[in-house]
C-alpha cells in the first residue's frame, strides 16, 4: 500500500500529543471539581499518587527499553491514564490500590505492548479492572457523599485515611455502598426500584446523591472536547442512546424491577466513560460507521452487565471487551477509499 | 557422550518443554496455583513422559508408520490411567485437588511430542533420558510458577505439603508475609499467563546475553592465538 501526500504547502493543524492530553485534562476538571465537593479531598490524592507511580512506571520502563524518557513523560499520555484510574477509585482506598494499578496500568497494559499508541487495551481501565478483581473489599468499600456523614472530611482527614494502616475504625463510619450497589443488592431481596429509592439519602430525585451532578460535569467537560474536536460525537453519542434507549425500554415495561433511564446515564461512571474513557484513540476503532459499532456495544454491554451481570457497574468491562473487538470492528468497517468503488 | 549432554540441555533449557516449546499450556496454567499442586503434577507428568517414551522407542520398529500415533495415544492413555489409579490410592487429597489434570495428562501434547519427535527415531535408552530431562525441565518451571503464584497470590510457600509429604509435611510451610490480604490476580488464570510471560521473556534475556558472551570470545580467539 502508498500513501501519496499532496503536493505542498502543508499546514499543520497544531494537534499535538501533549496538546490533546492537556485539553483532555482540562477537560475533567469540573467533574473532579464536583467531585471533591461530594466525596472529599480522598481522589484527589488518588490522582497525586497515581501520577506520581505512573510517570515513575514509564520513565524506568522507557529506560529499560532504551527509549528516549522526556518526550514520551511530557506527551501526557501516563497522565491521562493516571487521572482517569484514579477518578474510578474509590475516594477512601489504601494508598497501595492507586500505585499497584498506576503501575499495573503502565507497565503491563501500556508498555509491554509497545508503548503509546500499541496498547490494545484501554491501561486506566485494565489498571482498574485488576484491583476490582483482585481486591474487592478496597475496591467496593465506597464512602457516602459527605452530605449524609456527621463527619466532615477535610485534606488531612482523608490523607490520614488513605495511609494509615489502621482505617476500618474511621472507614465503617463512612462508607457506604454506592447508589449503582444499592439499587443491585436490594432489587435482588424483591424489592422495586421504587421501594429502593424513597427515602434512601443516597438518591436524590435524579439518581445517585452527589453522583448525578460528577456525572453532569463530566458531560459538560465532555461536550468542550467535542467542541475542540479533540474527539468525535460518534462514540460518546453512541454509548449514551444505547444504555438510554435500553433502560428507556425496560423501564416501560417493568417499572419496578428495570431502573429508569435517568439513573443509569447519570449514576455511577457512564458520563466518564461515554467522553474519556470509551474515546481513547489507541484502543477505540478509527472510522465514523466503525466508531457507532464500537460505541454501541459499550452502551449494550454497560446495561446488560449492570442489569444481569455480578458487578453492579460495568464501564470498564465494557470498554475492554469492546477494545477486545476493535481491530475487527476496524477490519470489515472500511469507509470507501476516495476514488474507489464501494 | 556429546549426545546424552545435548538430551539433558535441551529438556532442562535449550528445548525446554514449557518455555521454549510453550506445549502443555493448560495444565501448566490451571494446576499451578501452588507448589504442591506444581510438584504433583509436574511428578505424574515426568512418570509419564519417561515410561511413554520408553515403550514407543522399545515398540518403534514394530508398528507401521500409518498408524504409529493411535498406538502412541494408547499407550500413553495406558499409563496414565495407571498413574491416576495409583495417586487416588496412595496420595488421595492430592488427587482430589488435581482432580481432572491428572486424567488430562493424556492430552498433554508434550508426551506425545516427544514420543512422536523424539522416542520414535531414537534407542530405548536415549529416550528415556529424554522423557526424563524433558520431564524435569517442564517440572522445574511448573514449580517456579507455581511458587511465584503461591508467594504473590496467597504470601505462603509449600501450603498443604502434608498432601504429598505426609504429616511430615505440615511443618513444611512457610508463611513468607505475615498477616497478607492476598492478591487475587496471582492466584486466577490470567496472573499464571502474566508470570509465565514473565519467565519466557527472563529465559530469552539469559540466552541473548549468553550469546553475546559467546560473540566476544569467538572474535577474541583468533587474537589472542
Amino acid at each position: 500500500m502508498e500513501f501519496k501526500t499532496p503536493t505542498s504547502p502543508h499546514i499543520h493543524s497544531g494537534a499535538t500529543v501533549s496538546r490533546v492530553m492537556l485539553l483532555v485534562m482540562a477537560a475533567t476538571i469540573p467533574g473532579i471539581a464536583v467531585y471533591v465537593s461530594y466525596f472529599g479531598w480522598g481522589v484527589v490524592i488518588n490522582i497525586l499518587l497515581a501520577l506520581v507511580t505512573a510517570l515513575a512506571c514509564e520513565a524506568g520502563i522507557l529506560i529499560l527499553r532504551k527509549r528516549p524518557v522526556l518526550p514520551f513523560l511530557y506527551d501526557g499520555s501516563a497522565v491521562v491514564t493516571a487521572v482517569l484510574l484514579a477518578l474510578a477509585l474509590p475516594p477512601i482506598a489504601p494508598w497501595w490500590i492507586a500505585v499497584l494499578g498506576a503501575a499495573f496500568a503502565i507497565i503491563i497494559a501500556k508498555q509491554l505492548y509497545g508503548g503509546l499508541g500499541y496498547n490494545p487495551f484501554n491501561p486506566a481501565m485494565a489498571g482498574y479492572v485488576m484491583l476490582l478483581v483482585s481486591f474487592p473489599i478496597e475496591m467496593t468499600r465506597w464512602q457516602a457523599p459527605l452530605a449524609n456523614t456527621e463527619a466532615s472530611l477535610s485534606f488531612i482527614d482523608s490523607w490520614h485515611i488513605i495511609f494509615s494502616g489502621i482505617q476500618a475504625n474511621i472507614t465503617d463510619a463512612i462508607s457506604m455502598a454506592t447508589p449503582l450497589d444499592t439499587l443491585k443488592t436490594e432489587l435482588r431481596l424483591d424489592q422495586s426500584v421504587e421501594q429502593i429509592i424513597t427515602g434512601n439519602p443516597l438518591f436524590s430525585n435524579l439518581a445517585g446523591l452527589g453522583w448525578e451532578w460528577i456525572n453532569i460535569a463530566f458531560l459538560i467537560g465532555g461536550l468542550f472536547l467535542i467542541y475542540k474536536r479533540i474527539i468525535s460525537w460518534h462514540i460518546p453519542v453512541a454509548v449514551l442512546a444505547t444504555v438510554a434507549i435500553l433502560s428507556g425500554v425496560f423501564y416501560l415495561i417493568d417499572a419496578d424491577t428495570f431502573s429508569s433511564p435517568m439513573i443509569h446515564l447519570l449514576s455511577g461512571a457512564t458520563m466518564l466513560g461515554a467522553f474519556f474513557i470509551a474515546t481513547d484513540p489507541v484502543s477505540a476503532t478509527t472510522s465514523n460507521p466503525a466508531r457507532i459499532i464500537y460505541g454501541v456495544g459499550i452502551g449494550v454491554f454497560i446495561y446488560v452487565i449492570r442489569t444481569w451481570g455480578g458487578y453492579p457497574d460495568a464501564v470498564a468491562f465494557s470498554v475492554l471487551l469492546m477494545n477486545m473487538v476493535a481491530p475487527t470492528i476496524d477490519y470489515y468497517v472500511k469507509p470507501r477509499v476516495f476514488g474507489h468503488k464501494q | 557422550m556429546s549426545d546424552t549432554r545435548k538430551i539433558i540441555n535441551d529438556g532442562l533449557w535449550t528445548n525446554n518443554p514449557a518455555l521454549v516449546q510453550i506445549l502443555g499450556l493448560c495444565p501448566l496454567l490451571a494446576v499451578s496455583s501452588t507448589v504442591i499442586n506444581a510438584l504433583g503434577l509436574g511428578l505424574a507428568t515426568t512418570l509419564t513422559l519417561v515410561s511413554s517414551n520408553l515403550t514407543v522407542s522399545l515398540i518403534r520398529n514394530q508398528i507401521r508408520p500409518e498408524i504409529r500415533i493411535p498406538v502412541f495415544v494408547l499407550i500413553i492413555a495406558a499409563i496414565v490411567t495407571a498413574i491416576e489409579l495409583s495417586m487416588n490410592a496412595f496420595f488421595h487429597e492430592l488427587y482430589l485437588i488435581l482432580g481432572i489434570f491428572i486424567p488430562l495428562i493424556v492430552t498433554n501434547c508434550v508426551i506425545i511430542a516427544r514420543a512422536e519427535a523424539f522416542a520414535s527415531k531414537n534407542g530405548p535408552m536415549a529416550s528415556t533420558l529424554d522423557g526424563l530431562m524433558m520431564g524435569i525441565g517442564f517440572t522445574a518451571v511448573l514449580i517456579v510458577l507455581g511458587g511465584l503464584r503461591e508467594l504473590i497470590g496467597q504470601g505462603t510457600l509449600f501450603a498443604n505439603a502434608h498432601l504429598m509429604f505426609g504429616e511430615l509435611g505440615r511443618s513444611m510451610t512457610i508463611t513468607v508475609i505475615e498477616d497478607y490480604r492476598g492478591f487475587l490476580l496471582a492466584v486466577l488464570p490470567p496472573g499464571a499467563f502474566m508470570l509465565l510471560g514473565f519467565m519466557i521473556a527472563i529465559k530469552n534475556v539469559i540466552d541473548a546475553k549468553r550469546k553475546r558472551v559467546a560473540k566476544v570470545v569467538v572474535i577474541a580467539t583468533p587474537a589472542t592465538a
